[in-house]
């Protein structure tokens, strides 16, 4: 009897030890109340990266990034820029532009935001070697072809179009005239970085210090990033929070019951089994929100394919597609029909560009089909992973099918990595679905990434030199108003080929928990942080 | 015994080459970029892919990428994932938790199991026999998802009785909800298990022995009884506890608890093979230790059984 005794015991203790030696770490760090003023926690998704305004494009890291830092400017709920810590920017021809800052704004290391903050960030940005995913965003100004040519190695490292006047001011020299600089200025690419980030880039990222209204406290992966409120921030109001948790969620839906009890106070997305039959609007009373924000979904061709090449068949396809019943049947009357390619809420966007060309008209349609001779089934593919892309796609592969008298499937790729995958390749040989927010607010951002010839963003193929001119002749127009034109006529020559078709522009719907007050969106569909107050 | 417990031990390298290699192969496998959700839905710079791609080596075949991080996991380094976050601490961060809700679902198993399988076992066809194969039937056929779903819903949403999600840093009492959900399959095997054996050892020779003997129907029960109906139990439980570690995807999921089936999940979706490959290690050791402590313990319950 002895002997067994004792091996089991050694065995215990080795599994034990094996156990406990993969424990140690762990525990969420608590928030430490800003002056005890109540902290607040918001839906978050992990990170791609590290949080580094040059290097972050996905929403997991910009909403926690618009916390930490403030840019030159903030865009308001119509998508227009307003000064924050530029005190004004102006240029006499659109092309060289003087930026001045404002006095008292501070990094949440003390020292003071200049001229220097900026420059030397955007220069890093843009330099090809240190490899950011944000540097095409400074690819119009001077000197950005030497700083990250096509090919070979950077011949410059700083950019010529870039001059620090004094503390406050600097200059940006473009290589042509952009009417709508100002407007792109709010994106996370353009914030400012204090001189530390420079001197030791790794242990930045591990405590990244921005110029917001709040500052970096903790992050646990796959946990949570907290943040404190930063007394001497530069911005006008003060700030009601104390605190802020992004809380990961693998599940929006484990958010959402967290929403309902009190247990999370703010989620931007509704997840979709919620919103049939507007289930949210009981369970979150009184403090639920429907805002429309600058995104639109379509439906794009493979028009590398052969078998869609026509533009009139592309557009008969359009003419089939019921929006309204979509939008009653997936999205209960919650978004809008879309009636052009630019979202609602960019500014410059004219309405009703599309007309019947975007409007359910079934004979027009079957007529316009039958005459294109196209064979064989329509199919309509889309990742399943999701939002409700799979219902949406579906409810139009069934009106498609209806209207033309011909059988429309469905094609689920599992996932959004494979869907892109395969989007990117080429691959695929029925009509995908595609969407497009426009977190920069100009038409320019909607229509160049994805359907001028060649953009990264383009995977129809679609080209048309007269598009790309237009196009061109815009983001190089003397004043706005002549941009929003020629833009306005860019969109018309895509409505004709329509290499896509517009489906529906769309809306956040959002919750907050009973604590919360004066709950807004911002224009980039995240909780407004500095307006929101807390009642206990 | 000692040299069967170290031949076990020693079965743990080929084990271990061989897991490893084949869930390092498998999740490269995968079809899609891991790369992909790194710019949001927009396209990534080629300076960018093309660093990425060299920092974590995929310009390199398969079979360096394996060796290289093979031979970094003898050194005790797990490396970092796609999001340069270290794999070691990840799991750190996310063990402890796991740990806590399979011994939560285990105790709720092992408790709520072997009572109603000695109490129906002990008067098979009795009325509370009915009702527990019922009971039991019930939980076998509802899957995991729809009794956490319900029970999430119904106790956290509807009744507020608990809260829907798990605090990230969870006491016990958190965790007996999710560890229910957990265990609740698992649970009525280890009844059914407990009730036959128990049905069938009670008309053995050593039952009729201890009760001519005089002994007390307690001791008989307590003591011969149960301990030799436990074996196949505690076989179930061992190897049990190695798939509650594992396999708690869906129930982390629905409680958002941060444990090692949320981070496997997560971890496949972003074709993170360096993460999935070394939370299998550990659960490949953690479960050939289980099942070495259930061999073990054999010989405690039953002198009769030698494992040399």
């Amino acid at each position: 009897m002895r002997s067994p005794r004792v091996a089991a015991l050694l065995a215990l203790s080795l599994t034990s030890a094996l156990v406990l030696s993969a424990c140690g770490g762990g525990g969420g760090g608590t928030t430490g109340d800003a002056q005890g003023a109540p902290t607040i926690s918001v839906y978050g998704t992990e990170p791609e990266n590290a949080l580094l305004p040059g290097n972050t494009r996905e929403v997991g890291g910009s909403k926690i990034l618009d916390a930490l830092w403030s840019g030159l400017v903030d865009y308001n709920q119509q998508g227009e820029p307003e000064n924050k810590v530029a005190e004004s920017i102006e240029s006499p021809d659109s092309q060289n532009w003087t930026i001045r800052l404002k006095e008292g704004w501070t990094f949440h290391d003390g020292t003071p935001v200049t001229a220097t903050s900026f420059v030397d960030a955007w220069n890093y940005v843009a330099l090809k070697t240190n490899a950011q995913s944000s540097s095409e965003f400074f690819s119009n100004i001077a000197g950005f072809d030497q700083v990250n040519p096509d090919e070979g190695e950077p011949t410059a490292q700083a950019m010529s179009g870039l001059q620090v006047v004094d503390d406050r001011t600097f200059t940006v020299a473009l290589t042509a005239p952009s009417p709508i600089f100002v407007n792109t200025l709010g994106d996370v690419a353009f914030y400012p970085m204090p001189e530390s980030f420079f001197a030791d880039p790794a242990a930045f990222e591990a405590n990244p210090v921005g110029n917001g209204p709040f500052r970096f406290e903790a992050r646990v992966p796959d946990q949570n990033v907290t943040v404190t409120r930063y007394e001497q921030w530069g911005g006008e109001q003060p700030v009601s929070v104390g605190g802020v948790e992004f809380r990961f969620y693998a599940d929006s839906e484990a958010a959402y019951q967290d929403v309902v009890s009190g247990n999370l106070d703010f989620l931007e997305s509704i997840p979709g089994s919620f919103l049939i039959d507007n289930l949210y609007q009981q369970d979150l009373a009184d403090r639920n929100g429907n805002q429309p924000y600058a995104g639109i979904n379509t439906m794009t061709f493979p028009i590398y394919d052969q078998r869609y090449a026509d533009p009139q068949l592309r557009q008969a396809i359009s003419m089939a597609v019921d929006r309204q019943a979509i939008i009653d049947n997936v999205y209960n009357g919650l978004v809008q029909p879309a009636t052009g390619f630019i979202p609602e809420g960019v500014p410059g966007k004219v309405d009703d560009q599309c007309g019947e060309l975007c409007t359910f008209s079934p004979e027009r349609a079957k007529q316009q089909f039958d005459a294109s001779g196209f064979t064989g089934p329509i199919e309509l593919i889309s990742n399943v992973d999701s939002a409700i892309n799979r219902e949406w796609m579906q409810a139009a592969c069934v009106s498609i099918s209806n209207t033309l008298g011909v059988p429309c499937n469905f094609v689920p790729v599992p996932t959004f990595s494979e869907f892109l995958d395969q989007r990117r390749a080429e691959n695929l040989t029925g009509i995908f679905r595609s969407g497009w927010v426009a977190s920069t607010p100009t038409m320019e951002y909607v229509l160049r990434p994805q359907y001028t010839t060649g953009a990264a963003n383009n995977n129809s193929g679609y080209t048309n030199p007269r598009f790309d001119a237009l196009v061109n002749q815009g983001s190089t127009a003397a004043t706005a108003e002549e941009a929003y034109a020629l833009w306005a006529e860019a969109e018309r020559v895509l409505i004709q080929d329509m290499p896509a078709v517009a489906i529906n522009d769309q809306s956040a719907q959002f919750g907050w928990s009973p604590r919360l007050q004066n709950v807004e969106l911002t224009y980039g569909r995240e909780l407004d942080l500095e307006s929101v107050t807390v009642q206990e | 015994m000692g040299r069967y417990v170290l031949r076990r031990l020693l079965q743990l390298v080929p084990v271990f080459l061989g897991t490893t290699f084949l869930i390092y192969f498998m999740v490269w496998a995968l079809p899609g970029d891991p790369l992909a959700g790194k710019c949001g839905d927009q396209a990534c710079p080629p300076a960018f892919i093309e660093r990425m791609r060299e920092e974590y080596g995929l310009d390199q075949s398969i079979f360096v990428q394996y060796v290289t991080y093979l031979g970094n996991l003898l050194q005790g380094d797990f490396g970092e994932n796609f999001r340069g976050q270290e794999v070691a601490t990840l799991i750190a961060n996310a063990y402890p938790v796991t740990i806590k809700l399979a011994v939560v679902a285990l105790v709720i198993q092992a408790i709520i199991g072997l009572t109603a399988g000695v109490l129906t076992g002990l008067r098979p066809g009795g009325f509370l026999d009915n009702v527990v194969l019922t009971a039991t039937l019930f939980l076998v056929a509802v899957p995991v998802f729809v009794t956490g779903y319900v029970l999430q819903s119904v106790l956290g949403l509807r009744l507020g009785l608990i809260p829907p999600t798990v605090p990230a840093d969870p006491g016990f009492l958190d965790l007996v909800v999710p560890g229910y959900v957990l265990g609740s399959l698992s649970l009525a095997y280890v009844a059914r298990l407990t009730r036959t054996s128990i049905a069938e050892n009670l008309r053995a020779d050593y039952v009729r022995t201890a009760t001519a003997k005089g002994l007390t129907r307690r001791r008989v029960v307590g003591v011969h009884l149960t301990r030799n109906s436990a074996i196949p139990v505690i076989t179930f439980l061992g190897a049990d506890f190695g798939t509650l570690m594992g396999g708690a995807i869906v129930t982390e999921g629905i409680f958002n608890i941060r444990g090692i089936g949320g981070l496997i999940f997560g971890s496949i979706q972003r074709l993170d093979g360096v993460v999935v490959t070394g939370v299998v290690v550990l659960l490949v050791i953690v479960y050939l230790l289980a099942n070495l402590v259930v061999d073990v313990t054999y010989a405690l319950l039953d002198p009769r059984i030698r494992l040399d």
